[in-house]
């Protein structure tokens, strides 16, 4: 492994999406339009506004099931454009790749969630009792599982096609179970153990913990297992990812 | 030899695409020629070090092809034009320069090479099929490998850019490179200085151009080429 490899895979990553911009401002506006769309649903709710239990868990879904998406998609592009194949008959080390993925992901989500939080917090008055760059942090750290689960999934598909549909199998239970609709604490029991072993509930409990009020305490724990679920996915993705192919 | 092909197995599902191939590549410009589908990629790709293979051996520069000491030995075009077409000529060479640990002159030696200075700053998805696959042989050349493998460099490009590249080709192998190219295109034997003549996964002929077509008693490789599948 060499950081120089994986700087250079972040940054060849980057200048691709650069040339993208109308990816780069859909990244950056729609999860704000969410937001505001999520903040106007509630205006006529009664008593507590649900937007304070809400807001924190789409901070986390969006970073997770974006950079998922847009991971997948990329590594297919890569395999069939054949630089895949190239990069590694090439001195890469696996994890050198998927790691520049990975860190050039993460610092887009940094930009996503910055607009996401900025709004939230600042237009629409979601109350964050724990930091703001802690919140952040959870943000980032989420975008980075949801890159890392992309990049080990796109091992098993061979196209585009399949890579889409491992969204609803993978990512769809996980914002189901993730307390967004039933608080996981009130899920029966079997789907309360399983929602248990899925990383978004973390990086969603991690959210609820900054913004209800419980403090930052909690929130490290969190932090910790989204990170660790990420570098075990990056690690598993380096295992399927095979440098001799059928 | 810098290449050597002992027994190779390739299966591709339940078909067996190279079955106990043996083959050997010097020193020049060696052209493997053959119909589409008859296994130059897989071949090429064994060679590489990128095809699973199911028993044999191929040697590459004295050592195992695949390992890590030769990765950035080998200078490899695949099929696919394998550049980011998302990306200017000039930022694709950087990236791999940066992959490969080679320094940023190694660049300009790279578009000179394939004649493409003037198109550093283009994004290669926007550049023509020929100046595509130039684009992607300028990669293949950062850092001087001591092997190039180049999977039909040449389809689709116009006779003139051909010859140029062909005596590129030949220029690398004065300098002291192996040159191993591919190609569907059975006239383009005579610039060769060493034919692989490949049908259904099989070496049916190698030599000097000139050997092959005595020896089949035929005045172009493509008479040579039906005399030794009569035989």
């Amino acid at each position: 492994m060499s950081p120089r490899r994986t700087f250079a895979v972040a940054l060849r990553v980057l200048a691709q999406v650069r040339r993208d911009p109308r990816t780069l401002v859909m990244l950056v506006v729609v999860p704000c339009l969410l937001m505001t769309l999520l903040w106007w649903m509630f205006r006529g709710v009664a008593g507590p506004s649900p937007f304070d239990r809400t807001g924190p868990a789409l901070l986390a879904i969006f970073p997770f099931v974006v950079m998922f998406l847009v991971t997948s998609v990329t590594t297919l592009r890569e395999r069939a454009s054949g630089t895949l194949e190239r990069l590694l008959a090439m001195p890469l080390a696996k994890l050198d790749f998927l790691l520049g993925y990975g860190l050039a992901f993460g610092v887009l989500a940094a930009v996503q969630s910055a607009a996401a939080v900025g709004v939230a917090v600042g237009l629409l008055g979601l109350d964050v009792h724990g930091s703001v760059a802690l919140l952040m942090l959870v943000a980032i750290a989420d975008a980075v599982l949801g890159t890392a689960l992309g990049l080990f999934v796109s091992a098993f598909a061979n196209t585009e096609f399949q890579a889409v549909q491992f969204m609803p199998a993978l990512v769809v239970p996980q914002i189901l179970l993730c307390g967004l609709f039933v608080p996981r604490a009130a899920l029966p029991g079997v789907l309360h153990a399983l929602s248990d072993v899925l990383p978004l509930s973390y990086a969603v409990d991690g959210m609820s913990h900054l913004t209800a009020g419980s403090g930052s305490g909690g929130v490290g724990a969190d932090l910790l297992v989204v990170v660790g679920y990420a570098a075990a996915l990056l690690v598993l993705g380096a295992a399927t990812l095979r440098r001799r192919t059928p | 030899m810098s290449i050597q092909v002992r027994g190779l197995v390739v299966r591709r599902g339940r078909r067996t695409v190279l079955d106990g191939l043996d083959l050997a590549v010097g020193a020049g410009v060696t052209g493997l020629l053959g119909p589409s589908g008859c296994g130059k990629s897989t071949l090429l790709r064994a060679i590489v070090g990128v095809q699973r293979t199911h028993g044999g051996s191929v040697t590459v520069l004295g050592q195992p092809a695949g390992t890590r000491a030769l990765r950035d030995r080998i200078g490899y075009v695949t099929q696919a034009s394998s550049v980011y077409d998302d990306l200017t000529l000039a930022e694709n060479l950087r990236f791999f320069a940066r992959i490969l640990g080679v320094d940023a002159a190694e660049i300009d030696r790279a578009v000179a090479s394939v004649d493409l200075a003037d198109l550093r700053d283009h994004v290669v998805g926007r550049m023509s099929g020929g100046q595509r696959s130039r684009a992607s042989l300028a990669v293949a050349l950062l850092g001087r490998p001591d092997v190039l493998v180049l999977d039909e460099p040449t389809v689709g490009l116009d006779p003139v850019l051909r010859r140029d590249l062909w005596d590129l080709f030949h220029r690398l192998a004065d300098a002291g490179a192996t040159v191993l190219v591919s190609s569907h295109v059975m006239d383009e034997a005579d610039r060769c200085d060493h034919l692989l003549l490949m049908r259904e996964g099989e070496i049916i002929a190698s030599g000097t151009p000139a050997a092959i077509k005595a020896d089949a008693g035929a005045a172009d490789i493509e008479s040579a080429f039906l005399s030794l599948v009569a035989r």
